[in-house]
């Protein structure tokens, strides 16, 4: 969904987007042709070709039923604004005619897809063109309609039966088919199920959970144990879950010939049951080449929606970095007083050197400096940066054999209430989030905290002189800690702007708040989210940031502005962390629906959708140089990711319980990884990527084949005192600084 | 019963079961990780509840709808609440949590529901009902104003350590103990590890990661050579330093310094790295003391292996071949001090056969035969006719405190044996003071242990003539401290019954005046004891670490004048 500019629809708009999570993100135009395309050589059975190519119509009919609703409700601006911003024509309100102007005004869409798309807004029992005009009608409109797609008729004392035939036709196939094709039972399972429990054979459900319950891979226990808990039809409304299961295609990646075997064997048993369920609640993503084996199936499944669509990783990113800034010239007055001061002038000027032409060569991979507007940089950011340069310098080599030092911070007598923490960029400041509502800022320097003098005072100030910038600060409030009160719930994230002058946090109480470092007061609460905020993140070059939360959608800010920029929604269920790409074009956010995604700030599509994890997501980071990124979730485990080839490139296996922080050293040789089970460990994060072998293969299909290296990898293991590692964070001469709370 | 009244039972027991069932919440969000959860709350308790809130009569039907309405509520609000908890980045569900998943559903959150730790459920169950309930007390206000302030709860405070130097984890109180016990105990009982071939000399000596090779041994299962570990105890210059300052307090003159230095070895998490030393140090110890009758240092060791015991991260296994020898020594030894008739050498005696007690019961395991292997030494001594005094009291001692069995089956039968031989040294003419003493000892010793034991296994009755054809000699003796026995034990009993405290009483602990100590080693002028403080870190910069230094040369403390030590030493 694209960016909302202003005025009174907002909340109409935030509602669409939490009750429709069915349009991904990667959804937009472009992505037609290659949907429809793959598609279209898949199968004989002529519904398997039209089903992938209505979703991008469904954008549209969503498009459609906002603007009637706003219409009806007379918000005619928002309507224009609306239309100007979806590209749709003035006279596309009509609903009669809607859909067949809109598919001709849509551009790209082919004459072949307007056509499906008309027998379909003809076939008027279709469930889902029905939403739109329900949409204007009721409070929850897709519920019903979704669900209703249950109500098939089926003798439920059949269902044991399909099931049992269909294992043991899998069962009895090659081997190489054997893994592919069980990948069906769990969805299939699941839908079963929910058929059963709709159509009210409550006993016969619980019977038929329990039958086959242990079949299913065990990652996906979460999912099952919500399941269990649901037995009545009653209670499939308002249960997100499994609208997400509804709404969302459960998406299988099935070699051509598995896919033939099992439609031969369902169409020869005349299996209408199981097929139906296949064709309306499965997207089967047909791959030609060899079967994949079960370990690369369990590698990439795991999460709430089977596994990313290949289409969804095949947009281009621009991972590499932005040039840095030309600070010559400061540079230079900076070198000169350095020279007075130490007098090594001619150690300075190669390396300088070096900066500069490295920053000159422009990345292939880059985007455009100018891609998104980033802010100018500030006198005291280029101070800022030649620090950053002064202490590169210094910094220490770190590899295999020269392992970093760990400084632990332990906040004590927290009683457990420590919820989040941030350190600065150069490590001079801390925040913590804690569970009372409160913020608490410390100063791990020997500079104390001041606030800035209050306005009568800052009258009687030299504005001219030299030291004004120290003069405006109140000695009288020098202070090692400095609490922040305003949220009214936990503070779940927290985040220190790059110049250290702001500080964010994100709570349960819905709001993000933006607080000065100079007053120590809250500057703006940004509303929005309505259900608690679990994470926030600042831009590495300032200005942006990006919060996600319980209502399933990441959304971007800008400190100026109390509404958001962008709203990224896709996930499919609660948006666990957000972390910006080193060159600020990119959003990475991870789920509990165990999805990690990768979002164009820009124009707000998803460009990467990550499977593979187990478990919600609560730790993200990026490699220095942009091209990797690393994901830690409450499985325990780290994977690693190729956003250029959008590849899960390792598995980093050693933790006994749930990471909540990684981070990679200043040079990217060294990942973090700090858990709840007390342990900081370091992986050889060099070895894990040069080991890569990507050959053109594995990038075109998709199927990686990890090696279990994991001990290899794994460089150190250090133990704390019963104080789980909440966050990570490398000193720009890379010194590794970790925290939590103590709790004995 | 029109479906509004039914809408709001529904509204208060969703309310009420949460109230209720608080408890139960967080341990079926554990439980269903392995039980599969098709629970659902007992009709009973929708009837309870709706009793409460005065809907009289509630028809099974709308009882059983009800609950599995409510139970399949609280189980939607327990999975946010999981969420709450994930976030909160803690382990253990709290009250908070749930007030934070009603709050998400738009439902008021339960007031007064603040314990962070536990809740105070009671369970009552009668007329066929089982309950929880939670009791609310009245409170008499004026006792809320009268009582005085709680204390303050301490402010968050931050506070930095080394978790690790350049790769290596510095043994500071801060960290964790670098072996821990369990790990210690695997050394000590399974000791051959398997290693692949080739492996075994980066993997142990490697100083670099612990973890690492650690690690690296689990993972490399692969090669079937079974070899034994090879463990390097290297210390760091601090370690040396405090190994050094430790032991000199521990022998030292002043009795503040080694209460400290004694405190230090019972709780300091990472003298794992030092424990052979210490072992040594005690055993070699023993030895010169013995032979030079030193009774203090004597004492002084003792109560250092006891300190080592107590801590809690030692598992002492490993070293027990030398810690029990010198354990022994100081129970059976013929002489221990200069001056046998004065000195209350037998208080050492008594304080290390406890110790040898402890170390049985903690180590013995059916492969080392700790416990019958000592029991056959002690029995050997005692039963020789030659036996000094010093050494049978000894003997008993160290068997009598192994516990009531081998009270029972091993001095019980022997008693009118040794009763006749006290009596020949009792009633007898020539004999030294010393062996009067020792005798009259012995005397004591066996009607202390014997009578608690022969109170309770022996029918009531208890007459001085039965007992001395029973006992012998003792016999008379035995009777009057079995009668003061029981009667001690019945008004025990009666205490017990009453308040249920446990009575237990308290070890004398072993001090010695240091009018009769004449240290061997010389003058000494111990320093204060000084843990190495931890590094604290105030600039975020790498410090100088420290280097991994040599092991340490071993401290001979004791001046080794007397050579022939070893002819005293029992086992």
């Amino acid at each position: 969904m694209a960016a909302v500019q202003g005025g009174p629809v907002d909340a109409v708009e935030e509602k669409d987007i939490k009750t429709e999570p069915s349009n991904d993100g990667c959804g937009s135009n472009s992505t037609n042709d290659g949907r429809a395309a793959s598609a279209s050589p898949g199968s004989g059975a002529p519904a398997a070709g039209a089903k992938p190519a209505a979703a991008a119509p469904e954008d549209q009919q969503t498009l459609l039923a906002v603007l009637q609703f706003l219409k009806k409700n007379k918000l005619t601006e928002s309507v224009d604004i609306l239309r100007r911003e979806a590209g749709l024509p003035e006279d596309s309100l009509d609903l009669k005619g809607a859909d067949s102007s809109a598919a001709g005004s849509g551009g790209d869409l082919g004459a072949a897809d307007a056509s499906s798309l008309l027998s379909r807004v003809t076939a008027s029992s279709s469930a889902v063109v029905q939403a739109p005009t329900k949409a204007a009608g009721e409070d929850q409109p897709d519920v019903n309609v979704v669900l209703s797609a249950y109500s098939q008729q089926g003798d439920p004392k059949l269902y044991p039966v399909y099931y049992n035939g269909l294992k043991r036709f899998i069962e009895s196939v090659l081997d190489c088919h054997r893994a592919e094709l069980s990948q069906v039972f769990y969805p299939l399972f699941v839908h079963m199920y929910l058929e059963l429990v709709y159509n009210n054979y409550e006993s016969e459900a619980k019977a038929f959970f329990e039958k086959f319950r242990g079949d299913q891979e065990c990652y996906y226990e979460d999912d099952l144990r919500i399941l269990s808990s649901l037995s009545k039809r009653e209670h499939m409304r308002g249960n997100e879950t499994l609208l997400d299961f509804r709404t969302s295609k459960f998406v299988l990646r099935i070699s051509r010939d598995s896919y033939q075997l099992l439609k031969r064997h369902l169409q020869e048993r005349q299996n209408n049951q199981i097929w139906n369920i296949i064709q309306e609640h499965l997207y089967i993503d047909i791959f030609d080449g060899m079967p994949r084996s079960k370990s690369q199936i369990d590698a990439m499944s795991g999460s709430l929606a089977g596994e990313a669509k290949r289409e969804a990783n095949k947009a281009k990113v621009y991972y590499g970095l932005l040039k840095e800034p030309e600070i010559e010239l400061p540079l230079d007055d900076e070198d000169e007083e350095a020279e007075n001061e130490e007098g090594k002038p001619k150690k300075k000027k190669p390396k300088k050197d070096s900066v500069g032409s490295k920053s000159k060569k422009q990345d292939p991979n880059a985007p455009q400096q100018t891609r998104i507007p980033l802010p100018e940089l500030k006198d005291s950011d280029k101070l800022d940066k030649i620090m950053y340069m002064k202490e590169a310098t210094k910094r220490i080599r770190l590899g295999p054999e020269n392992l970093p030092s760990i400084c632990f911070y332990s906040f004590l007598n927290a009683y457990q209430g420590l919820t989040a923490v941030d350190f600065t960029d150069d490590s001079s400041l801390i925040a913590g989030g804690f569970a009372d509502s409160t913020v608490r800022v410390w100063s791990v320097t020997p500079k104390k905290l001041r606030k800035v003098k209050s306005a009568a005072d800052l009258n009687l100030i030299d504005k001219e002189s030299d030291d004004v910038l120290e003069r405006i600060m109140d000695e009288k409030t020098a202070s090692e800690l400095k609490i922040l009160y305003g949220h009214s719930g936990p503070v779940y994230g927290i985040s220190f702007s790059p110049d250290r002058n702001y500080l964010l946090s994100s709570s349960e109480d819905g709001t993000v708040r933006l607080w000065s470092l100079q007053t120590f007061t809250c500057l703006v609460g940004y509303k929005g989210h309505n259900y608690p905020v679990w994470d926030t993140h600042f831009s590495p070059h300032g200005y942006y940031f990006v919060s996600g939360g319980h209502d399933r959608v990441a959304r971007l800010w800008a400190t100026d502005h109390y509404q958001p920029l962008r709203i990224f929604s896709g996930h499919l269920a609660d948006v666990t962390c957000t972390r910006f790409h080193p060159n600020s074009n990119y959003v990475a956010t991870g789920s509990s629906d165990r999805t990690i995604r990768l979002w164009d700030v820009l124009n707000g599509s998803c460009v990467r959708i990550f499977t593979g994890h187990k478990g919600p997501i609560h730790a993200l980071a990026f490699s220095p140089n942009g091209k990797f990124l690393a994901s830690g979730a409450t499985d325990s485990r780290v994977l690693l990711w190729d956003i250029g080839h959008g590849l899960m490139i390792g598995e980093l296996k050693g933790h006994t319980d749930s990471i909540y922080s990684l981070r990679f050293s200043r040079d990217g040789e060294i990942l973090a990884s700090g858990s709840m089970d007390n342990t900081v460990r370091l992986w050889n994060a060099t070895k894990a990527f040069d080991d890569l072998e990507t050959d053109d293969f594995t990038a075109a299909t998709g199927h990686v084949h990890l090696q279990d290296n994991s001990q290899e990898l794994l460089l150190g293991t250090y133990m704390s005192k019963s104080t789980p590692v909440i966050n990570l964070h490398f000193t720009r001469r890379n010194l590794l600084l970790a925290a939590g709370s103590y709790n004995p | 019963m029109s479906t509004f009244v039914l809408i709001w039972i529904f509204c208060m027991c969703v309310r009420g079961v949460i109230f209720t069932d608080l408890c139960t919440l967080s341990a079926m969000a554990e439980e269903r990780r392995q039980k599969q959860c098709s629970v659902s709350l007992p009709t009973e308790s929708m009837k309870a509840m709706a009793e409460s809130v005065g809907v009289g009569q509630l028809q099974e039907e709308s009882c059983a709808a009800l609950s599995e309405e409510v139970s399949y509520r609280i189980k939607e609000i327990a999975q946010d609440a999981l969420k709450f908890m994930h976030h909160g980045k803690r382990r253990k569900l709290t009250t908070n949590d749930i007030d934070n998943a009603l709050r998400l559903k738009n439902v008021e959150p339960l007031y007064g529901f603040q314990s962070q730790e536990f809740i105070p459920f009671r369970f009552a169950s009668g007329g066929g009902r089982e309950l929880h309930f939670y009791e609310e007390k009245e409170v008499d206000l004026s006792d809320i104003i009268n009582t005085p302030l709680p204390r303050v709860p301490l402010d968050v405070s931050l506070k930095a350590h080394w978790l690790s130097i350049d790769g290596v984890q510095p043994s500071i109180p801060e960290n964790p103990p670098p072996a821990p016990k369990e790990q210690q105990k695997v050394e000590s009982t399974e000791p051959l590890k398997i290693v692949k071939p080739g492996q075994e000399d980066d993997g142990t000596i490697q100083g670099k990661t612990q973890g690492a090779t650690a690690a690296d041994g689990k993972g490399k299962e692969k090669g079937l050579i079974r070899l034994k570990p090879r463990s390097t105890h290297e210390l760091s210059v601090e370690q040396q330093l405090y190994y050094k300052e430790i032991t000199e307090a521990c022998v030292g003159s002043c009795e503040a310094k080694r209460a400290e230095a004694l405190q230090s070895i019972a709780t300091d998490p990472g003298l794992y790295q030092m424990l052979p030393r210490f072992s040594t140090f005690i055993s070699e110890g023993v030895r010169v003391n013995v032979v030079q009758n030193n009774l203090a240092l004597l004492i002084y060791l003792m109560r250092m292996v006891k300190a080592l015991m107590d801590n809690p991260t030692l598992y002492l296994e490993k070293y027990l071949h030398e810690l029990i020898p010198a354990v022994v020594t100081c129970i059976v030894s013929k002489q221990l001090c200069l001056r046998p008739d004065v000195d209350n050498h037998w208080a050492l005696r008594d304080f290390a056969a406890r110790l040898m007690a402890q170390s049985c019961k903690t180590f013995s395991t059916t492969t080392n035969n700790i416990q019958s292997r000592i029991t056959k030494t002690f029995t050997k001594s005692w039963l020789d006719e030659k036996t000094q005094w010093t050494t049978r009291y000894g003997c008993i001692a160290g068997l009598s405190e192994l516990g009531p069995d081998v009270i029972k089956t091993l001095i019980l039968p022997r008693l009118t044996i040794e009763g006749a031989r006290i009596k020949g040294v009792v009633e007898g003419q020539v004999v030294s003071n010393i062996d009067k003493i020792g005798a009259d000892h012995v005397q004591s010793l066996l009607l202390k242990h014997c009578a608690s034991v022969i109170a309770k296994i022996r029918p009531q009755p208890d007459l001085a003539e039965q007992y001395r054809t029973d006992y012998g000699y003792l016999g008379p003796m035995l009777c009057s401290h079995v009668m003061k026995a029981r009667t001690q034990a019945a008004l025990q009993a009666q205490q017990v019954n009453r308040t249920t405290l446990t009575i237990t009483q308290p070890r004398p602990t072993l001090t010695v005046s240091q009018s009769g100590f004449s240290g061997s080693g010389g003058p000494r002028t111990p320093s204060i004891i000084k843990v190495p403080s931890s590094l604290t870190l105030m600039t975020p910069r790498p410090g100088t670490p420290s280097q991994p230094s040599p092991p340490a040369t071993k401290y001979i403390v004791m001046a080794t004048s007397a050579g022939a030590a070893s002819t005293q030493q029992v086992l």
